[in-house]
């Protein structure tokens, strides 16, 4: 007992240096990252005047605005649905479809660049690949005499977005995926056959079952990934596609929604919606993570 | 086995086929320029526009300046955690994530209003001033890609021991840091360097709404106003971005064949 009360002043003195170490960081997130995002989220419940409303919150579920986060929800799903699953056969092809190494590791290579190619040279590679004098749309056009443009096909709209975003959200889902699939034993595959499994019962009863925790929880991190771009669509489509980073860049450039406050609470709705996602996301890595070991 | 093979193979040349089509157009695209001949024209224009080289330079300068104070931060925070604050690991872990859920244009509209020019702090209100907000603001977006890299290198070197050998033969803590911790993470600080530059170089938002005149920006007006440019600039880009993850793979393997020797 002596000695504890002895040595405390010191303890004491030692924990004031440890904290003094991470003082730092603390501030600078403090400063850059969270004070920020409150400031955001607080404005949000204001007035302008400062005091305590529901109103902002209230007036985003006018038609303009409602309709921002539809088209932005509907991107991003598509884009994550279809990169998820697109995502998945590849990853599954190249741990388990028999194909030579280099096929592999060429494509998991290029996944890591990929995942990081987005944004404005993003869009300019499918404006020159698919757009209106684009490689394919002329290449249609001069050997099988198909206008892809009179199907009505616009790379600037739901449809061309939805393709555009999956050139970084197929190789995001490979990425994650690949470990995955990697941690599925074959024990477990030769245990089934010799049960008398069929390849569908495999997949359907053990496969699966271990696998959805990372599948679903990947597609949510597509699913906020997407949501929060705003480069590549500004690029492609201008201000021509009411998506929500969109109206929230027009906002932050000049108040187009006449209310300052109501620029807070469209940022504190991304925020809601990103950080579902990605809190889902984490508790179903957490749930994969126990047959990775 | 075999409808499994075809089918893999069926997914590859899929995969393949959506990855390598828009490279090619974009490439194809790029030479097209002069009429009835391919020809690097549209890269002559790009490379003689002064604003080319002025916004690529600024953007440039701005990725040193973040990877040197990231690392700056980073890797004593991620030292001092491991050594000193296991208690806290997980806090810092998660707020070092945060940039990945909070979108880019929600944290620089938090900016614009925090420090605009009637605040405590009125950052925007000089050019060097919003410089260095952009170079915060950098640092915030790279922080979950740096911090992870630092951490996975530190997680292979024994921490504690290194820095009490150290100490026992009387360094100081800038030695311990500067002399002993920093060469041995340099791996991680490499690969974060690297990813961190290709973030900064093709960024979008946070340079347009701080106003500056980086590369991003750049990208984005040539797109709205040229016809040729905007595919050899996003060929450039596509350059960048394999140089900069291909020198992580270099580092990694670089990594992986020196650490059973040492």
């Amino acid at each position: 007992m002596t000695t504890t009360t002895a040595t405390a002043p010191l303890i004491n003195k030692r924990a004031v240096i440890d904290w003094l170490g991470i003082a730092p960081f603390a501030i600078f997130a403090l400063m850059f990252l969270i004070v920020p995002t409150l400031y955001l989220v607080t404005g949000a419940f204001l007035t302008p005047e400062g005091t305590f409303t529901f109103k902002n919150l209230a007036d985003l579920f006018t038609p303009t605005i409602l309709s921002a986060y539809w088209i932005s929800i509907r991107v991003s799903v598509a884009s994550s649905l279809g990169g998820a699953l697109i995502g998945f056969f590849l990853a599954w092809a190249i741990v388990l479809g028999g194909v030579p190494n280099w096929i592999r590791s060429g494509l998991l290579t290029f996944s890591g660049v990929a995942s990081n190619f987005a944004g404005v040279p993003l869009a300019f590679a499918f404006l020159s690949t698919l757009g209106r004098t684009g490689l394919v749309t002329v290449f249609l056009r001069d050997w099988f005499g198909f206008n892809l443009y009179g199907t009505g096909f616009n790379l600037l709209s739901f449809f061309g977005l939805t393709i555009t975003y999956m050139y970084f959200q197929i190789p995001l889902m490979v990425l994650i995926l690949t470990p995955a699939l990697d941690g599925l034993k074959k024990e477990w595959r030769e245990a089934a056959e010799i049960l008398g499994a069929s390849t569908w019962q495999y997949w359907r009863m053990v496969a699966l079952p271990i696998l959805w925790p990372s599948l679903l929880g990947t597609t949510l991190l597509l699913f906020a990934n997407a949501f929060g771009a705003i480069a590549t669509a500004y690029a492609l489509t201008g201000s021509s596609l009411n998506i929500v980073p969109i109206l929230l860049y027009a906002q932050i450039r000049g108040d187009v929604l006449h209310n300052p406050n109501l620029g807070y609470a469209l940022a504190l709705g991304m925020i809601v919606i990103t950080g579902i996602s990605n809190i889902l996301y984490i508790w179903l890595r957490m749930r994969a993570e126990r047959w990775q070991k | 086995m075999k409808a499994q093979r075809l089918g893999a193979w069926i997914a590859i040349a899929i995969g393949a086929s959506y990855f390598i089509i828009p490279l090619l157009g974009t490439l194809e695209f790029s030479l097209r320029m002069r009429r009835g001949a391919y020809s690097f024209d549209a890269y002559e224009s790009v490379f003689a526009d002064l604003q080319f080289r002025e916004t690529f330079g600024y953007s440039m300068l701005m990725a040193v300046l973040t990877i040197a104070f990231g690392m700056l931060l980073v890797v004593p925070t991620a030292y001092w955690v491991r050594l000193r604050l296991p208690q806290v690991r997980p806090i810092v872990e998660f707020v070092t994530l945060l940039p990945l859920v909070i979108p880019a244009i929600v944290i620089v509209f938090g900016y614009l209003r925090l420090y605009n020019s009637s605040s405590i702090l009125p950052l925007t209100g000089s050019t060097s001033g919003t410089n260095a907000l952009l170079m915060f603001s950098y640092m915030t977006l790279s922080l979950p890609y740096m911090y992870r890299a630092v951490d996975t290198a530190m997680r292979a070197i024994d921490v504690r021991t290194l820095t009490e050998a150290a100490e026992s033969l009387g360094a100081k803590w800038p030695t311990i840091l500067f002399r002993c911790i920093f060469p041995n993470v340099m791996s991680g600080v490499l690969s974060g360097a690297f990813i961190t530059f290709a973030i900064v170089m093709g960024e979008f938002t946070m340079a347009a709404l701080l106003n500056r005149p980086a590369f991003g920006p750049y990208l984005q007006l040539v797109g709205a106003n040229k016809a040729y440019e905007p595919s050899a600039l996003a060929v450039i880009a596509f350059a960048i971005t394999w140089l900069s993850m291909g020198l992580i793979q270099l580092v990694s393997r670089f990594q992986k064949s020196a650490s059973p020797k040492a």
